[in-house]
This record gives structure tokens, C-alpha cells and sequence, in this order.
């Protein structure tokens, strides 16, 4: 599903964020990606999410070789990718409706086709009643889900999420992981970013760790050398 | 409900309130300027039109009872092959022509007036002038033989710097408007800069996202393009009536040209807000295009 091998990031002509970087997520798993503040774990995120390109090594998604893909190609994989932001990025005056709504018009699916299929996610994510709100009527934690229900409406083979529980109650962090385990059960392969190292070690899955751009694995096999 | 396709909030940013006053301006100056270079080309046509086969002959004023000039003149005139009719101008007619200039006070004894003959030319007859000119002076020495050609080749000569001008100020307008369209929807791209980021990570193709503005774009310079196009029309109408009423020197006797446009002037006329709309949706999406391509 996802294959880095030796791969470097940097933003501009800036040093590199993300150094070495070997992984490899198969498909169906579900992972937690930890690290401090500033280690690199958005930056991890957006190369995974194809929002950056990396500046060397190899990155292959869905068997595609991103060093041969042209730009163009890139936006059908974009869309089985879904991604749930830390800060939500909801769009304010569109309803509720209308932001989950927005990964099918953006696919060009029939408004007739798409009113059912939101209605069912909204419901999933436990906001039936929410169709018509507008995001900054919401709670932060009614507007995560939201967040999610966008994500997911399109049925993406890869979900990628960053810090998801980072602006929300633990309660609400407890039901927001119940709702990527059910993805997860429904074969949807699982990357997500915190920096809670507890919550991630409780949880059993893999836990990938971020140390100054570095993944703990290649950062300890270096120290060792 | 929102309508599909309205992620972008365009209501919020400053480029959609200016671009509507900026259009106006653009199609009203764009008006004025296509109204001049449409009139100077029916005036131009009107003078050629009214000139064009037409010669005249004038005479010294006359030296005495016994001055044979003018029927010496006239005989020349009337035995030279392609003159189709050769009239003298009499005195009462010569005074009406001059009279927007000098008054109605002045008797005609008090001025030594050249006659005038007013020749007809044959259209399809091609006479040679230099030839009549020499029998017409000697036959009647000292007069002169005016094809109104010098006139009309001045007259031509500043009606086409006219146009001229009025296009290149048209052109200018027009990339104006251009400048204008790509400065505003620069700074939507700016302001919107996260929407349009969310869009393309969903996976959102550049023409998707270009067609957003490329409404918007079309939406604002077409309500301003209308508002323009009121305010020329109102401004060319009474410009109209103001070349077509106010008489400068007497009933008819103007000394700017009137300013009289046809139909099909006042079709193009009412094509330019539309065009502004298209020429503002093409900016738009090249504007949106190359902007997007930066991204990975």
C-alpha cells in the first residue's frame, strides 16, 4: 500500500525535516506514528498524503512509483486518501452536509447519488441531527467527526490522520479511535499521528517513532554503526 | 443547501468587491472609445461619400460687364469628356454658404466674391485634371480647380489618427482589464489559500478548481460590464443629441461631425460586456492554472 525507501524531504532549499525515512504500510494495517513536537510527524503525514513531494529516495503508493507518475496523475490517487487535519480544516460556510459532501462533487459524483451516502456517514459519525449545522456552531469534538465523515465518505483505501484527538476531551478521543478501529475492521489501512506515546502503545498496534526527522529504527540503527 | 461548487467563499475577499466598479470602468471607457472609432469611420465615409465625384471650379471675382470668364470656363467644362454637369454658383447661393461665418449683415456689393462652378463628374469616367486645369486657365486666367482632394486627404489623414488612437486607448483598456482580473484573482488564491490546498488534496483537478474562479470571474465582470455599458449608452446618447442639436454656426452648419451610430454600432456596443465576462473567465483560468502548478 505505502513503501518509502531512503527517503529525504525538505521544504524549499531549507535543511532536510525527514531523513532516511524506510517504512512500509501494508494494507489493512493500522499504525500510530509518535514523536515530539517538531520531529517530523506532519511532515511524514503530508508525503504520505502526496500534499509534498519528496527530495529523494523512493516513495511508492497503491503499487505507483510517485517518481513516474506525472502531476496530473496524481489527483485519482488523491482520492483514496482520505485525511482528518488536527485543526479539522472544515470549511465554515458550508454546512455540515456540504463539507462531507465535497470529496464527492470534487470526484464529480451526481448531487442525487451523493444525499444518501453523506446522510449515512453523518449518521455513522453520530451527527444525523447535524446535517444542516454550520462548523463554528459545532463542538470541537462534533466538528472531528465531521472531519472524519469527510474522510472517509469517499471510502478511501488509506486514512491518514494528524493528531485527531489533539484538540478534543479524552472521551471524545476514546470514541474518535473506536470509529478508526471500525474503518480499520472495514479494511481501510490506518496512519495516525500523535503525541500521545500512551494512547498508541495501549491501543497494540505498530507504532512508528519520529526523532529529529529520523525514524526511531534507522536513528538507533545509525547510532549503533 | 449550498449549490455544488461553491466551496470558495469569493463573497469574503476584497477582489470581488473591486472587480465589479473596476469592469464598469473598463466597459464604460471601452464604450467611448469603440463609439469614436465607429463614428470617425461613418464620418469619413460620409465625406468621401459627399466629395468623391465632385470638382470645383473657382473664378476671380468679376472684373467688369464685359468679363467672359465664366462662360469660358464653363464651355471648357461642358466639352471635356466624363463632366456629367457643370452649374454656376450665383451670388445669392455663395453668400448662403458663407453667411454661418460672416453674418447676414454684410450686402453681397460689399464683398469681392470668386464664383464658384459646382462640377459633377461621371462616375465611371476617370477625366484628366491636369489637362483641364491648363484649358481652364487659359481660358479663363486665374481660375483654380479644386478636386477637394488636399481637403479630403487632411480630413482622412486626422480621422485615422483619430481611430488609431481610439483603438490603441482600446487595447490599453484591455490590458488593463487583463492586469486587473489576474491582480484579483491572485489575491483570491491568496486569501483562499487553505480551501484551495483542502481541494487539491481531496483530489480536485486544477480545472476544478479553476472553473471556481473562472465563474466567480465571469459573474462580477458581467454586472459590472452591464452597469458600464448603461453608463456609456447614457453618456453616447447625449453626445448624440448634443452633435445632433446644438448647432454651432446655424441650423445644420456643425463644426464637429455628428455623432450618429447604426444598429449594428450599438450590437457592438452590447457585446462588450459579455466579451469583458470571457475575456475575465480566460485571465481567470490562466491566472488559476499557473498559480496551481507550483503545487506538487
Amino acid at each position: 500500500m505505502v513503501r518509502f525507501e531512503n527517503v529525504g524531504m525538505r521544504y524549499g532549499t531549507g535543511p532536510e525535516v525527514l531523513r532516511d525515512i524506510t517504512l512500509r504500510l501494508d494494507a489493512g494495517s493500522f499504525h500510530f506514528l509518535t514523536g515530539p513536537s517538531g520531529a517530523g510527524k506532519t511532515s511524514l503525514l503530508r508525503l504520505i498524503s502526496l500534499a509534498e513531494r519528496p527530495s529523494r529516495g523512493l516513495v511508492s503508493l497503491f503499487g505507483e512509483d510517485l517518481t513516474r507518475v506525472t502531476r496530473a496523475a496524481l489527483a485519482p490517487l488523491r482520492r483514496k486518501i482520505g485525511i482528518v487535519f488536527q485543526d479539522f480544516r472544515l470549511i465554515p460556510h458550508l454546512s455540515a452536509f456540504d463539507n462531507v459532501a465535497l470529496p464527492l462533487r470534487v470526484a464529480g459524483v451526481a448531487e442525487a447519488k451523493l444525499r444518501d451516502n453523506v446522510r449515512e456517514i453523518l449518521e455513522w459519525v453520530g451527527l444525523a441531527d447535524k446535517l444542516e449545522a454550520r462548523p463554528p456552531t459545532l463542538s470541537g469534538g462534533q466538528q472531528q467527526r465531521v472531519a472524519i465523515a469527510r474522510a472517509v465518505v469517499m471510502r478511501p483505501k488509506l486514512l491518514v490522520a494528524d493528531e485527531p484527538t489533539g484538540n478534543v476531551d479524552d472521551a471524545m478521543a476514546q470514541r474518535l479511535m473506536r470509529l478508526f478501529e471500525e474503518l480499520n475492521k472495514l479494511g481501510t489501512t490506518l496512519i495516525v499521528a500523535t503525541h500521545n506515546a500512551v494512547l498508541a502503545r495501549q491501543s497494540g498496534r505498530t507504532v512508528l517513532h519520529l526523532e529529529n526527522g529520523e525514524l526511531a529504527t534507522a536513528a538507533a540503527a545509525r547510532a549503533a554503526s | 443547501m449550498n449549490p455544488p461548487g461553491l466551496a470558495i467563499p469569493f463573497g469574503r475577499d476584497g477582489g470581488s468587491r473591486f472587480l465589479p466598479a473596476l469592469t464598469m470602468l473598463m466597459v464604460f471607457l471601452a464604450g467611448l472609445a469603440l463609439a469614436a472609432v465607429m463614428g470617425l469611420e461613418h464620418t469619413l465615409a460620409d465625406w468621401n461619400r459627399g466629395l468623391t465625384g465632385t470638382l470645383t471650379v473657382e473664378l476671380p471675382a468679376a472684373t467688369g460687364a464685359g468679363d467672359k470668364s465664366l462662360a469660358a470656363a464653363l464651355a471648357v467644362l461642358h466639352a471635356t469628356p466624363g463632366i456629367k454637369s457643370a452649374t454656376p454658383i450665383d451670388r445669392a447661393a455663395t453668400m448662403k454658404l458663407i453667411e454661418p461665418w460672416l453674418g447676414t449683415s454684410l450686402s453681397p456689393a460689399d464683398l469681392e466674391l470668386p464664383r464658384l462652378i459646382d462640377v459633377r463628374l461621371d462616375p465611371t469616367a476617370r477625366p484628366d485634371l491636369a489637362a483641364l486645369r491648363a484649358k481652364l486657365t487659359q481660358a479663363a486666367p486665374g481660375s483654380v480647380l479644386d478636386d477637394h482632394q488636399l481637403w479630403l486627404d487632411s480630413l482622412a489623414r486626422f480621422a485615422r489618427s483619430a481611430e488609431l488612437t481610439a483603438l490603441a486607448v482600446l487595447a490599453l483598456i484591455g490590458g488593463v482589464a487583463v492586469l486587473s482580473v489576474a491582480f484579483a484573482t491572485r489575491t483570491g488564491l491568496a486569501v483562499h489559500r487553505d480551501i484551495i490546498e483542502l481541494l487539491h488534496l481531496m483530489g480536485a483537478r486544477d480545472g476544478y478548481i479553476a472553473r471556481q474562479f473562472e465563474r466567480q470571474a465571469l459573474r462580477l465582470a458581467l454586472i459590472g460590464g452591464v452597469a458600464g455599458l448603461a453608463l456609456a449608452a447614457t453618456a453616447l446618447l447625449a453626445l448624440e443629441h448634443a452633435t445632433g442639436a446644438a448647432a454651432l454656426f446655424g441650423p445644420g452648419v456643425t463644426l464637429l461631425p455628428a455623432l450618429h451610430l447604426r444598429g449594428w454600432n450599438w450590437a457592438m456596443l452590447v457585446a462588450l460586456p459579455p466579451i469583458a465576462g470571457l475575456v475575465a473567465m480566460a485571465t481567470a483560468r490562466l491566472t488559476v492554472l499557473a498559480t496551481l502548478r507550483r503545487l506538487p
